[in-house]
């Protein structure tokens, strides 16, 4: 118990100092989640609102593994990006293993399932009441996704903040695919894991406190969002 | 003054050749003729489920029926879309402010945004919702959002405006601004062509009226005749005040 205490008091210690190395490594975890949020909403939005506007043979069974695909193990994703990147793998040529690019990869890998699937939902949704009205008023199948992503945007803002929370408590993808190596690909993550099997409680500690911040005030703006929303537009 | 014959815009005249429309093996609308000659306005009376709101769809083109043709002017409903306008029994309000839903239809027709920002205010100031530009649709009453509905149907200067019983569930008040906005609608020389189920607003409004039961088309003359002696049994017990089945 006394060693918690003590490791907690460093970690705080280490916290309010803004030690280098710790705000290194919290930085990184951040362009790489980002990244990869940014990555998954530029494709997921497009791919989710287009499956749940169009009919083609095969439709529901892929909105069925796109679900499923919200559930995707990390370090799964990881061991495939992996071999794909590995030096033998079909991408091995890039020289992308260890290196940010392939941690953010793996992060889009896992995020845009769920940005994508819940894009579907919302827009599926609005559309089921929009639709008669947009087809009145002569709206094109490109005008009738902008209308639809726009007016759920409160909903589909909450997605991609999920997206983001998953992304930044991740560690099995990045581990596998980054290597933890310091200076270069080390992030919240992996380093606590690191850490903690070190022995070295007061860093992993610190950074544990970080990310349960940032991971309770994504979900707290998700929620505030969310109601926000309910109460402006009823 | 609605009473004028003009044309308006080609789309006139309106026909309805031998139109059913099934769901299943019910016939919600059941082998219905008609035709509109000129812009008066033309009211579709009739109780709840006489087929009121899919006869409106069949005409704008948002249902294809089962059997027979519809054209306007020569050309199919889907073809002439653009030329009418449509206020639906509950409408539908976009979650933006009532001037954005005003603008949406337009964006949506290609026009430019500084052509855009004159005709959303004008539009505002025809439906008295002036006032209300910057408030969220979906807050807005029923009667408010009937008058948004009514006004982004306006916006194109359509040469037709089919109404599916705009004023159900309105307060008199409400109802009568409602009315009023219909009637201006139609001075313009917009042919209005509405559905009811209340009789008093179809005697207010209606120069023609049209009296539709269990998908059947029973009556078709001016309103005038109409309300003095109609020659259907069910028409004549339903604006005695009678139920009918
Ligand atoms: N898509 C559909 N499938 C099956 N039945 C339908 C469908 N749409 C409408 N109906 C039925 O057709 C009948 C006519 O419906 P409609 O909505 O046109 O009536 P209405 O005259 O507009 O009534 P109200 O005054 O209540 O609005 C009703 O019995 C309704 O339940
Ligand atoms: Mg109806």
């Amino acid at each position: 118990m006394n060693d918690f205490s003590n490791a907690l008091s460093t970690a705080f210690a280490l916290v309010t100092s803004l030690d280098r190395d710790l705000f290194e490594i919290v930085g990184l975890s951040l362009e790489i989640s980002l990244t990869a949020v940014l990555v998954a909403t530029i494709i997921g939005l497009p791919a989710g609102a287009a499956l749940a506007l169009s009919r083609f043979p095969g439709r529901r069974p892929l909105i069925i593994v796109l679900n499923a695909l919200m559930g995707l193990p990390p370090v799964v994703v990881g061991l495939v990006i992996y071999l794909l990147l590995s030096r033998s793998g079909p991408l091995g040529s890039y020289g992308l293993l260890f290196t940010p690019t392939a941690m953010v990869i793996a992060q889009s890998v896992l995020v845009t399932p769920i940005i994508a699937a819940l894009a579907r939902q919302t827009v599926a949704d609005l559309h089921e009441e929009y639709d008669e009205h947009l087809r009145a008023i002569g709206s094109g199948p490109l005008q009738r996704m902008a209308t639809l992503l726009w007016d759920g945007r409160f909903r589909l803002l909450t997605a991609i903040l999920a997206g983001f929370g998953r992304a930044i408590a991740e560690v099995g993808a990045v581990l596998i695919v980054g290597g933890n190596i310091l200076h270069s690909t080390r992030v919240m993550t992996t380093t606590i894991a690191l850490e903690t099997s070190k022995g070295n409680l007061a860093i992993a500690l610190g950074l544990g406190l970080i990310l349960v911040t940032l991971a309770v005030s994504v979900n707290a703006a998700a929620m505030l969002l969310g109601e926000t929303a309910h109460r402006r537009y009823g | 003054m609605a009473a004028d014959t003009t044309d308006t815009n080609g789309l006139l005249p309106m026909v309805v050749d031998a139109v059913s429309y099934r769901a299943g093996d019910q016939a919600l609308i059941d082998h219905v003729s008609f035709r509109l000659e000129d812009s008066r306005r033309t009211v579709i009376l009739g109780p709840n489920g006489a087929g009121k709101s899919v006869l409106l769809r069949l005409c704008h083109g948002l249902l294809a029926p089962s059997a027979g043709a519809i054209t306007w002017g020569g050309s199919t409903p889907a073809a002439t879309m653009k030329r009418r306008g449509l206020v639906f029994q509950r409408p539908v309000m976009l979650r933006r402010s009532v001037a954005a839903n005003i603008e949406h239809v337009l964006k949506t027709q290609g026009i430019g945004r500084d052509r855009r920002r004159g005709l959303v205010s004008a539009a505002l100031d025809q439906a008295g919702l002036k006032s209300l530009a910057h408030r969220q649709a979906r807050t807005l009453s029923g009667g408010e959002q009937q008058r948004l509905a009514i006004a982004r149907a306006w916006l194109l200067e359509p040469a037709v405006v089919l109404l599916d019983e705009p004023t159900a569930n309105l307060d008199p008040g409400a109802t009568r601004a409602v009315e009023e906005l219909i009637i201006r609608l139609g001075a313009t020389g917009a042919k209005i062509l509405m559905t009811t189920h209340d009789i008093a607003q179809a005697r207010r409004l209606a120069e023609e009226v049209m009296f539709l039961h269990h998908g059947r088309l029973l009556e078709h003359r001016p309103a005038v005749e109409f309300f003095a002696g109609p020659r259907d049994p069910d028409a004549a017990d339903f604006i005695a005040g009678q139920l009918i089945n």
